[in-house]
């Protein structure tokens, strides 16, 4: 035993189970983030059950859940528990969805009660516009109120097919009121803020006020114009129907324009299983929320956080870097930088949230209400940049992640070999020039390690963004097609904030659940990727700059 | 003992009484300090144009610190006082309005070990120029064939100029350090121990460079290998402790030193 003790085994044993513990722990969350939210995308089996009192109805729906529970615990809870055997029972928890007609869309069913669940396969599950999914039986397809058919082979055909154009025109739909009705409501507040302008500037003659109305009549003629083919097309889409059977046993109808999706999940072979798992994955990936965040996808939160860390880098590279070189290169090695370099580590430790306070207060009501008072005073009172907006948070951020950049900046300042600054300035160069052309490259790896880190810690951070830019819900993605193309001031949507909105302040929790989770493994997995390219492009810089190797 | 090769040696003269048109450079009662420490004391000689001469003695001893003296790379170091002069063309580097970018254009220098820029074999020769402004392809282009056939190097390189500068062999890159220096035509030439991190093949190349260079540049070259300085050098001074011991001829150093230190150094009584 002292043999061992001398030969240093259980020294490498205990190091290497450190590793192994934080190793599985990652591995472990990882794994268990992606199985629950990935397995959200998977078509659940729909099952109908069937209960021994005959005053109970048939439920149907999605197993969410099942557990085992405690006999007693049911009987402390004052049901009847006569009929149960054994110390435990199962208890699945069940999405009946159909949210208009029932009180809950989600039950508890006690397994003893069941007395047989089967899954018929033509029960299908409508994804619809409103109100969530609707579990129950095809009965009938309408145009017009009257029914087109309403039994056989062909229904789903036939329903497949006029979902298709519903969904065409609905998209149609989207795209007047994503594009030029937008366009159009942007160009008449551009005039009402010029009007006021003008009117500010005491200029505002009646030559143009003259002008300015007829731009606005312009507008407004083209306005109801598409308003119009609008109308014309939501009225169009309205044309076709369903009738369905809940399992109540009633006929529920609904409009065809609500239908954004129908499965018969019980009649699916494999390989479609994997196609609507892909494809409900490229719909959570590129699609807008709906119904308050808890149905739909994420792309403007994606977005919203990839363009935000875009920023920010764009913002920290330049500042950490300048800071650093002064630091190492320029100031004196005396006491005073000393204390300047441990103030800005300690930065580094300040919470976020006060980050946030301070963004909020300085940047958004100081600089963006002085900036509102230079530039934008015909918006006032409405700030423009004075509230919260993606350039604050992005400034934040960057002021949030300086000491990460400018610390391993530093470093990879003093990694370069003197030889090779002697060398440059051995051949007449000063030492801004050696900086420029030689220690600069040299030092980019690090500095893309700070940016990497900076990455990191900025694309996960929450708290301070909820003070300075981030929304549950954005109007418009801070980037489209009208002048200036880049709007820094809007708000954003952000990953990690949308999995607390949706996690906790959402209406129906037990609903969002599964969203969470998928939020949480994308929010890790774009993380991960731009972590990954910064690494990518490091490594590249690495090989080209790698200092003398002797 | 000591064999002094005459072959490749200039005439003799005498370097403690050379006229002002023999002189590269003057040091005139130099003292240097790190600190508390002195590191120089009172070296006064003269460097003559257009011949090598070789700063010998044993670790310590300030040969290495004279040298960057001449090109005041010693200004890098915080804590480095100097006193006294070093005249270039009867002006002091070590005036006050001293350009030290443009003296150092002036008074190039090839360090230690190899130390190439992580650029191309081309980026590293043109680097001098670049700074000065130097654009102009063919300018570049004849510089470069120019310096690198200057030391020794075209006929191995020619064919891979834009590959990186480390993908030469150690003895290579210090010959591309050399065409480097000779890029921008400097009138001193400063190699501190340019051969102590190569192979012997490479030194034996090197030394041969070196002995061409004359030619063109003033060298002088700090070497702690008695050898080499024996070989290369037209004359030789001996430091010890800062102080400069005795400064004449290689060959009457190394055969009939006037010194007693001289003498113990060169026949390996210490050092």
């Amino acid at each position: 035993m002292n043999n061992w003790f001398k030969s240093g085994s259980p020294w490498i044993w205990m190091t290497a189970g450190s590793v192994s513990v934080a190793l599985i722990a990652v591995l472990g969350l990882v794994a268990l983030i992606a199985w629950r939210g990935l397995s959200f995308f998977w078509p659940a089996d729909i099952y109908e059950f069937h209960f021994s009192d005959t005053e109970r109805q048939t439920i149907i729906g999605e197993i969410y859940e099942r557990e085992q529970i405690p006999v007693t615990r049911l009987s402390d809870a004052g049901a009847d528990v006569s009929q149960i055997e054994g110390e435990f029972v199962t208890r699945y928890l069940v999405k009946i969805g159909n949210r208009e007609l029932v009180p809950l869309d989600f039950t508890w069913i006690l397994e003893p009660d069941v007395v047989s669940m089967d899954t018929p396969k033509d029960l299908v599950v409508l994804e619809r516009a409103r109100n969530g999914n609707f579990y129950g039986y095809l009965h009938d397809v309408l145009e017009n109120g009257e029914s087109v058919i309403s039994s056989g082979d062909d229904i789903k055909v036939e329903l497949r097919e006029r979902m298709a154009r519903a969904l065409e025109l609905r998209n149609e739909a989207e795209a007047i009121s994503k594009g030029p009705i937008a366009r159009i409501n942007y160009e008449l507040e551009q005039l009402r803020l010029d009007r006021r302008r003008l009117q500010l500037d005491n200029s505002y003659t009646e030559a143009a006020e003259a002008e300015i109305q007829a731009q606005e009549e312009a507008l407004r003629a083209e306005y109801r114009e598409i308003e119009q083919g609008l109308f014309a097309v939501r009225a169009e889409s309205e044309r076709d129907g369903v009738i369905m059977i809940d399992m109540r046993g009633e006929e529920v109808r609904m409009s065809m324009n609500m239908v954004l999706n129908a499965t018969w999940a019980n009649d699916m072979n494999l390989l479609q299983k994997w196609g609507y798992f892909f494809s409900q994955i490229g719909k959570f990936l590129t699609e807008d929320p709906r119904e308050s965040n808890t149905e739909g996808g994420v792309f403007p939160a994606i977005f919203g956080t990839v363009f935000m860390v875009l920023l920010m880098s764009v913002i920290v590279t330049p500042f950490g870097v300048i800071a650093a070189i002064y630091l190492h290169e320029y100031a004196g090695k005396n006491s005073v930088t000393k204390l300047i370099r441990i103030a800005v580590i300690n930065l580094a430790g300040v919470p976020s949230i006060v980050y946030g306070v301070f963004g909020l207060g300085f940047f958004v009501y100081m600089v963006g209400g002085t900036l509102d008072q230079i530039f934008y005073p015909e918006s006032l009172p409405n700030p423009t940049f004075g509230t919260p907006g993606v350039l604050w948070s992005a400034l934040t951020l960057a002021i949030l992640t300086l000491p990460v950049v400018i610390v391993s900046t530093e470093e990879g300042l003093s990694r370069i070999p003197s030889a090779v600054r002697e060398g440059s300035l051995a051949l007449g160069a000063t030492k801004a020039e050696t900086i420029w052309r030689i220690i600069l490259p040299m030092a980019s790896p690090a500095i893309m390690t700070g940016l990497i880190l900076a990455v990191a810690r900025a694309a996960g951070e929450v708290a301070p963004l909820m003070l300075v830019g981030v929304v549950k819900s954005a109007p418009a993605l801070p980037v489209d097609g009208n002048f200036p193309y880049l709007h820094l001031d809007r708000k954003f949507m952000h990953l990690g904030f949308h999995i607390y909105d949706v996690g906790f302040q959402s209406p129906n929790v037990e609903a969002a659940r599964p969203l969470v989770y998928a939020t949480s493994f994308l929010l890790i997995t774009v993380i991960v990727g731009l972590n990954l390219t910064a690494i990518g492009v490091r490594n590249r810089l690495r090989e080209k700059f790698r200092a003398l190797e002797h | 003992m000591i064999t002094v090769n005459t072959d490749s040696k200039l005439d003799k003269i005498d370097v403690n009484a050379l006229t002002e048109e023999q002189t590269a450079l003057s040091i005139r009662d130099l003292d240097l300090y790190y600190g508390e420490t002195q590191a120089l004391d009172g070296i006064s000689m003269d460097i003559p144009k257009g011949r090598v001469t070789a700063f010998i003695g044993p670790s310590g001893c300030g040969k290495s610190t004279l040298l960057r003296c001449i090109n005041r790379m010693n200004d890098l170091v915080d804590t480095c006082r100097v006193d006294g002069e070093i005249l270039l063309h009867g002006d002091n580097i070590y005036d006050r309005n001293v350009d030290v970018a443009a003296l150092r254009r002036k008074v190039g220098m090839v360090f230690q070990r190899p130390n190439p820029f992580p650029k191309s074999i081309y980026e590293n020769v043109v680097y001098g120029l670049r700074l000065m402004g130097v654009n102009d392809r063919r300018t570049l282009d004849e510089v470069v064939e120019r310096s690198l056939k200057g030391a020794a190097l075209w006929n191995e390189v020619k064919d891979r100029l834009k590959e990186s500068a480390f993908s030469l062999s150690g003895g290579q890159q210090q010959r591309l350090v050399i065409a480097r220096a000779i890029a921008i035509e400097p009138e001193v030439l400063l190699l501190d121990e340019p051969t102590s991190a190569l192979d012997p093949i490479s030194t034996l190349t090197i030394e041969e460079l070196i002995t061409e260079l004359k030619s063109q540049f003033t060298v002088v070259i700090v070497t702690h290998n008695m050898q080499q300085a024996a070989r290369v050098s037209d004359q030789t001074a001996f430091l010890y402790m800062g102080k400069l011991i005795e400064y004449t001829d290689t060959n009457a150093l190394f055969t009939t030193p006037s010194m007693k230190q001289t003498e113990d150094y060169i026949t390996g009584r210490y050092g």
